[in-house]
């Protein structure tokens, strides 16, 4: 069950960073100025809808399936503490309590915005603590079809953007924008957002690997609304379309 | 708002501890060792050792999470080797945990360094060296801890009340020395038991950037012994020696690097001499579609210490290079397989080791580890163990 435990926030402050432009340049050859504008504004609306929580407390079940349909999980809690200057990450720590072999393993991670982010590993086992190498922001978290660049909190000015269009979602009008990673040695050549127009949360992220071709679609649902209009999913679902497996974080 | 914020996160965790007063875990494991030779020694155990270990982990938290209790009980049974049939506790500590001040009393664990072949800084904990010949395995040493956590970095001082003693093989055990190491025959420089000796340590850590660095040092009885002939030159006194060692770890982190150097200055009543331990790490990821990593690992080993065992602990990493190979599957058991090799770079002894693990289910994992001893030199301190290649097949179920 993916529970908030916690979710601090801070009397509204004004919006930062508002005066900031993603250049054209970035963005998909094809893309004219002004839907790369409008791209940019519908994400930073969803972003900003989320502003000013300070802290967030959740503890979550990740269940993994693989393409037989065998089920394993872990349960682990996330911690964030945001930074609401949008060119400085967030800072998380993600513990383990199971499986057991692995309980109290905790990763702590500084989230960069076009760099690396620094990423510190505790084993209780050996009571050691090791810098890791966060460069493989692509590479698979804890086994799972997730990227470790899906969980670092998506931060606005990690991608360019470009509109596409409106949709219908779920029964939800959706705005469909398009993300490019600025991150050199991200995973994704390209990301798909479905973004209401009623609160603005992100509902489906489609995720398009180096080849550009479609591997995982990330959707969100059971969404709860939190003091003073904060928004959060209760379940994440990622399907893998090349190797059938999936993960889902109840 | 900086401020507030940290406030607030420390108050958020508190809460969710509150949610997990008491929390009981552990693991029973069954162990079997196949050695490939007979024994070096007379009365040494012949080429099967099977073993079982238990340990439990007892965690309260207290007054939303300001106060911890922990206690970690472990208990190995041994068929065949006498000296490795043992109990300890390996923590048995309170702590309070304040917003920028920690303060813990008891048994605890602690581990300082960077290197991955040899860890020259850590120095709090005795070793469990029945466990394993890597040193890896801790006993849990009596301290009082404090902890002050600033922007600047963390700052920890230890008072470490009462010595423990290394553990040593029995004579019915492999891996051991040519004479049984008595340890009721332990000599100090403060007298016969150091038990009344009280030991210090201060270290700095904290991160800049992409570097990580950690100062350290310590005053007391060195944890590795040197050893002494009986009188009637049947066993060895373990002897160990009052030393101040200042250490430094230095990590560098970029993209898929990480640059590692462990150095040690240590003053002894014979001599004073530095050692070191530096190399690098470097990963090539997602190598499969699955995306597994392969890491590649290289490190240097330099000891200065006198070879005069009546000078000097006896070490084996004084002028040789390791070099390894880490897979890690990233798969949903967490599958990882590492192999290495040290070599004494003057007369080319080698030792080897592989290590492998897996998870089947949710609570099972099982573990391969070999460690092989190659080429040795007689002259070479691995000598004793030349006939002790052996590979170990655990099973753990933990609960």
């Amino acid at each position: 069950m993916l529970k908030i435990n916690q979710l601090k926030k801070a009397a509204k402050s004004a919006l930062v960073g508002s005066a900031l432009v993603v250049g054209a340049g970035f963005s998909a050859a094809y893309a004219d100025e002004a839907s790369v504008a409008k791209g940019h504004e519908i994400a930073a609306r969803s972003d900003r809808s989320d502003n000013g929580f300070i802290s967030s407390e959740v503890s979550a079940v990740m269940t993994l399936t693989n393409k037989a349909g065998k089920t394993s999980t872990r349960e682990l809690s996330f911690k964030t503490l945001e930074r609401e200057n949008e060119n400085v990450g967030d800072k998380g720590l993600t513990v383990f309590s199971t499986p057991r072999d692995v309980k109290g393993t905790a990763l702590l991670s500084h989230a960069q915005i076009l760099t690396p982010d620094n990423q510190w590993l505790y084993l209780p086992a050996l009571k050691r603590v090791k810098r890791i190498s966060s460069a493989n922001k692509s590479g698979p978290f804890v086994g799972s079809e997730f990227a470790f660049e899906d969980f670092t909190s998506t931060e606005l000015n990690k991608y360019s953007y470009d509109y596409v269009g409106e949709d219908t979602f779920g029964g939800l009008r959706v705005d469909v924008v398009e993300r490019f990673p600025l991150y050199e040695k991200s995973g994704y050549t390209k990301q798909v957002a479905l973004i209401d127009q009623d609160v603005f949360q992100t509902r489906k992220i489609d995720f398009y690997d180096r080849k550009g071709a479609h591997l995982k679609t990330l959707t969100f649902g059971d969404f709860r609304e939190y003091d003073g209009g904060i928004w959060r999913a209760h379940t994440l679902e990622m399907v893998n379309h090349q190797t059938n497996k999936s993960t889902t974080l109840t | 708002m900086k401020k507030l914020a940290a406030g607030v996160i420390l108050a958020a965790a508190s809460s969710i501890e509150a949610a997990a007063d008491f929390d009981l875990s552990g693991s029973l494991g069954a162990e079997n060792r196949l050695f490939f030779e007979g024994p070096a020694l007379p009365g040494q155990l012949q080429t099967y050792q099977g073993s079982l270990e238990l340990e439990l982990d007892a965690r309260w938290s207290l007054a939303d999470g300001k106060w911890d209790i922990v206690a970690v009980p472990y208990a190995r049974l041994d068929g065949r080797d006498t000296g490795r049939t043992h109990f300890d506790v390996r923590e048995a500590y309170v702590r309070f945990n304040g917003d920028t001040v920690s303060v813990r009393a008891g048994l605890g664990r602690v581990f300082w360094g960077v290197a991955e072949s040899v860890h020259l800084v850590d120095i709090i904990n005795q070793s469990d060296s029945v466990e394993d010949i890597d040193n890896e395995d801790k006993l849990g040493q009596p301290m009082i801890e404090l902890s002050v956590q600033r922007d600047w970095g963390l700052i920890t001082g230890y008072v470490l009340p009462a010595f423990r003693k290394r553990t040593f093989p029995g004579v019915d055990g492999r891996l051991g020395f040519p004479l049984p190491v008595e340890n009721d025959l332990a000599l100090f420089d403060q007298g016969a038991d150091d038990s009344a000796d009280v030991d210090f340590a201060l270290r700095y850590s904290h991160y800049f950037g992409d570097w990580d660095v950690g100062l350290s040092v310590f005053h007391g009885a060195s944890r590795e012994p040197r050893f002494v002939l009986n009188s009637g030159a049947t066993a060895f006194a373990p002897f160990y020696d009052d030393i101040t060692q200042y250490g430094i770890d230095v990590q560098y982190t970029n993209e898929a690097w990480l640059w590692k150097l462990e150095g040690i200055i240590r003053d002894t009543p014979f001599e004073t001499f530095a050692a070191a331990v530096g190399g690098v790490e470097y990963s090539f990821y997602g190598i499969t579609e699955s995306g597994a990593d392969l890491g590649i690992i290289a490190e240097f080993q330099y000891d200065g210490r006198s070879e005069n065992p009546l000078i000097a602990p006896f070490t084996v990493a004084d002028n040789d290079v390791m070099t390894g190979l880490r897979y890690s599957a990233n798969d949903s058991a967490d599958s990882s397989v590492l192999v290495g090799v040290v070599t004494d770079v003057e007369d080319a002894s080698m030792s080897g080791i592989v290590e492998a693990t897996t998870r089947f289910g949710d609570n099972w994992i099982g573990e391969i580890e070999g460690r092989f001893f190659m080429n040795v030199d007689p002259d070479n301190t691995l000598f004793g163990f030349k006939g002790d290649s052996h590979v170990m097949l655990r099973l753990t179920r933990y609960f």
